[in-house]
């Protein structure tokens, strides 16, 4: 019993961390376009 | 740009042979020894040696890009370095690099992107040039020190995108907020309901294989702690939409959403408190997200269809030819002319401002204006407005009115009036959305008074059973969902969508108006009757070679495949007809009026002057050889199209601004019933005709829509008028702005494309509707005996909405061709 009680407050930091990222993706502008940078990778140069 | 075209060899352009052109691969390019590229024309010659010149000619092995020949609009764009366009479109930082965004014509595949991002490459100066693909939009950052916006604007124009100052900075900036808000608001709604669910699945998990209390007491309260922000932060939309229903004294979806996350919410606190009894915990957090994904999906899909008309917008003439005291031309912004101020119209050109001509006389289209089809002879001293198109000489005119004052902004404001009166079309989901609430809450009463005498204690629990079980989930979520891949679809197709309300109005049969100039008819001079012998023809084509007349233009587009005899034109008569000689005989051709005076012997008088028709003549050595008749012709598709809406239960009308004649004509043509046609009309009647019959519809007993479908200005405020609002392919920007339905393709077998596909969408809505109603009377029926637990709710609630998610999105709307 007593694990869950680190185990659980952790994996609910793993989601604050990984939801902080996606805030951050979302505010610097990373979801305005979807399909540019999709496109752009594809043709290299040379 | 004529430094770039001295370096393509001269031989390299128009070869005789068929290759595929090296720079779009479009058939007719030059010869094929294989050494020396050939090109389709001189504007692919020129874009291909300036990718080359600097080291960009991987563009030309990727497989994938543009198949068509470079259409270069070869302008100085003299107007991008004026001070009142840098003012307004510019942006320049501390730094001293400046910032455009720019509106780019012909953008379409992967390398596009690639080819415009290295735009650094090609001219000294600019430092970055960003691509959005999706909104055809280029940002590029400057140093102008280095090179001035003209010359970058050269550039692109030279590779086939021709760029436009994109109009809308401050509205995307918006959008780009609300966007992120959404996304922010659906993140966090995504990960909390992911993580109260899986605390969940641990409590129905321990309910059978007997955890200790601790632990549940411990998995209960972080369920409740996290929906707690669940609530407060992202579910906060819903309570403050329902509570400003409230207000207002109506029920709208919103309602019942919110009555049952606070209802689920609120007992889901009270036995977390307690310590026994469901929490329901997980299903309030699913809904939050599911509603949420909902709702920015619809937002997304109004979204696309808006853009669209937007980048339409942006691609209205922004420039006028100033004339400058050394009598040479200086493009400016079209806002920055001044009243007094002399410019010149060029052949071909739409007038920018309202102005008086003091030189030159010319034969001017109207349409945008008054809807009529045959061009307008003007000369010094008449009044012309902006919007309409010079189409046979040059002019030079005296600017009386520019910016807002002029007629066609005038129009405009009266446009934008008349799409603010309009009243909403009241949607399905949201006729039932009164309803649904009426029934849930009775079906509750009742759920508690028939609990409530068994066991009192568990009545609370069964209510709330029920109301959670249903929460509306598939109206508020199916029906955008369904209607956004409708939506999404019929972009596709080429039918930009820009309301929910049009596809569900659409789907019924109503009142259909049709403009008669370029929406029934093809909008151009065409040739309608020809009656000559062959050889004639050539030398038509020959003699009429060079005019950038209307009529000569028909010639030649209904000749395509006929070849040109030398002949050379020797004098043009405006108004009257061309003169010339070649081929051992004296030619003229023109109006009857015109041709009289070379003919030996009086011609008989031509009879289809009064069916609307301009007749052409040609006159020989003398001697009359051939007639030809011009109109307005119908477009091929117009009859079966216009017969499948009728068959389907449409009314239909046509409204026009030509004279009577010319209506009878073609409406004779399509079928239409003498009452059914309205002639002479102007764009207030058309309004106030479309206003009359919505007026008389709302009163009647059966409602029927109104439906207006029309392509130009005289048009849009009818367009804006009507209940839904259609603009056809080739349209004026003003009637596509306040068109609720853009068509993008010609004709009208696209307007049959859209009420098809308005109909089968409706069709899948009422099937998703049909379904959660059946999920619903089987969750009322469990609720009712008192068989809903926790379990069976958390089960319910995703089964219900994956399959509703997924029939709409299989659902068969648009397709690509329709019968």
């Amino acid at each position: 019993v007593s694990i869950l009680y680190i185990v659980l407050p952790l994996a609910l930091c793993i989601v604050g961390v990984a939801l902080i990222g996606y805030l951050w993706a979302v505010r610097s502008g990373q979801m305005d376009d979807l399909d540019t940078p999709g496109v752009r990778v594809i043709l290299d140069d040379e | 740009m004529t430094a770039l075209l001295e370096a393509v060899p001269a031989e390299v352009l128009h070869r005789p042979t068929t290759v595929p052109c090296a720079h779009c691969g479009a058939p007719g390019g030059g010869s094929s020894d294989a050494t020396t590229p050939a090109f389709c024309c001189t504007a692919c010659a020129t874009a291909y040696a300036m990718i080359h010149m600097h080291g960009l000619g991987a563009y030309h092995r990727f497989a994938e890009r543009r198949h068509r020949p470079v259409r270069a609009s070869g302008r100085a764009f003299a107007e991008f370095d004026h001070a009142a366009f840098r003012a307004r479109y510019v942006r320049v930082s501390d730094s001293g690099v400046a910032h455009v965004a720019l509106a780019l014509e012909g953008v379409h595949c992967a390398s596009c992107v690639w080819l415009i991002e290295r735009m650094p490459l090609l001219i000294d100066g600019v430092i970055s040039a960003e691509l959005d693909i999706r909104h055809s939009r280029a940002s590029v950052t400057f140093d102008p020190a280095q090179t001035t916006l003209s010359a970058i604007a050269q550039s692109f124009d030279a590779l086939g995108y021709t760029p436009h100052p994109f109009r809308g900075g401050d509205q995307a900036l918006l959008r780009q907020r609300e966007d992120r808000a959404m996304l922010v608001r659906i993140g966090i709604a995504g990960a909390i309901a992911t993580n109260v669910m899986l605390a969940s699945l641990a409590l129905y998990a321990g309910e059978l294989s007997a955890m200790d209390a601790a632990s549940v007491r411990l998995f209960r309260w972080i369920c409740f702690a996290l929906t707690i922000p669940a609530l407060v932060w992202p579910g906060r939309v819903f309570f403050t939409s329902a509570w400003a229903a409230l207000r207002a004294r109506t029920v709208h979806m919103d309602v019942p959403i919110a009555l049952a996350l606070l209802a689920g919410a609120g007992r889901g606190a009270i036995n977390t408190l307690t310590g026994h009894g469901p929490i329901y915990f997980d299903g309030v957090c699913a809904l939050v997200f599911l509603l949420l994904v909902g709702r920015f999906l619809q937002a997304r899909g109004q979204r696309a269809a808006a853009d669209a008309t937007e980048r339409l917008f942006a691609l209205t003439p922004a420039n006028a030819h100033a004339v400058q005291a050394d009598g040479s031309n200086l493009d400016v912004p079209a806002d920055a002319v001044a009243i007094g101020d002399v410019i010149a119209v060029r052949v071909g050109e739409t007038i920018p401002v309202d102005g008086v001509i003091i030189a030159g006389s010319s034969a001017l289209n109207r349409a945008i204006l008054t809807g009529e089809s045959t061009d307008v002879t003007v000369g010094v001293g008449d009044e012309v407005f902006a919007g309409t198109v010079n189409r046979s000489s040059p002019l030079q005119l005296r600017v009386t009115a520019s910016g807002e004052d002029r007629r066609i902004a005038t129009i405009l404001t009266q446009v934008e009036a008349a799409a603010r009166r309009r009243a909403p079309v009241v949607l399905l989901a949201d006729r039932l959305a009164s309803r649904v609430v009426t029934a849930v809450l009775v079906l509750a009463l009742i759920t508690y008074l028939i609990w409530v005498q068994r066991d009192a204690s568990a009545a609370w629990d069964h209510v709330i059973a029920l109301l959670i079980v249903t929460c509306p989930c598939a109206l508020a979520l199916a029906t955008p969902l369904a209607m956004t891949a409708a939506v999404g679809r019929a972009a596709q197709t080429g039918v930009y969508i820009k309301g929910a309300d049009a596809l569900e109005s659409l789907a019924r049969p109503g009142i259909l108006l049709l403009d008669k100039t370029g929406t029934l008819t093809v909008g151009d001079m065409t040739l309608d009757a020809w009656d000559g012998p062959d050889d004639v023809r050539e030398q038509v084509l020959g003699l009429e070679a060079d005019s950038t007349h209307p009529i000569a233009s028909a010639f030649r587009r209904a000749w395509a495949g006929v070849a040109t005899a030398p002949v050379t034109a020797t004098a043009h008569t405006i108004g009257g007809g061309v003169r010339g000689v070649g081929d051992n005989a004296q030619l003229v051709i023109g109006s009857p009026a015109f041709v009289s005076a070379y003919l030996d012997a009086p011609a008989a008088p031509i009879p289809a002057a009064q069916s609307g028709l301009t007749p052409v003549l040609v006159v020989r050595n003398g001697r009359l050889v051939a007639t030809a008749l011009f109109g307005d012709v119908v477009r091929s598709d117009a009859r079966p199209a216009l017969a499948t809406l009728r068959r389907k239960g449409w009314h239909t009308e046509m409204l026009s601004g030509d004279d009577a004649g010319v209506c009878a004509r073609i409406g004779h043509k399509l079928e239409f019933p003498a009452a059914d046609i309205f002639a002479a009309m102007t764009p207030e009647m058309k309004a106030a005709h479309v206003q009359r019959l919505v007026a008389h519809e709302a009163t009647s007993a059966r409602p029927r829509c109104v439906v207006m479908v029309g392509d130009g200005i005289n048009d849009a405020a009818a367009i804006a008028s009507a209940t839904v609002g259609i603009g056809v392919h080739g349209g004026a920007e003003a009637s596509l702005a306040t068109a609720d339905v853009a068509l993008t393709k010609p004709g009208l077998r696209a307007l049959v494309a859209a009420i098809c596909g308005a109909e089968r969408t409706m069709g899948v809505i009422r099937r998703n509707i049909a379904w959660a109603f059946v999920y619903n009377s089987i969750g009322v029926a469990l609720a009712l005996s008192g068989h809903i637990t926790p379990m069976v709710a958390a089960i319910m609630m995703p089964i219900s909405s994956v399959t509703i998610v997924l029939a709409s999105w299989c659902g068969r709307t648009f397709v690509e061709e329709e019968q």
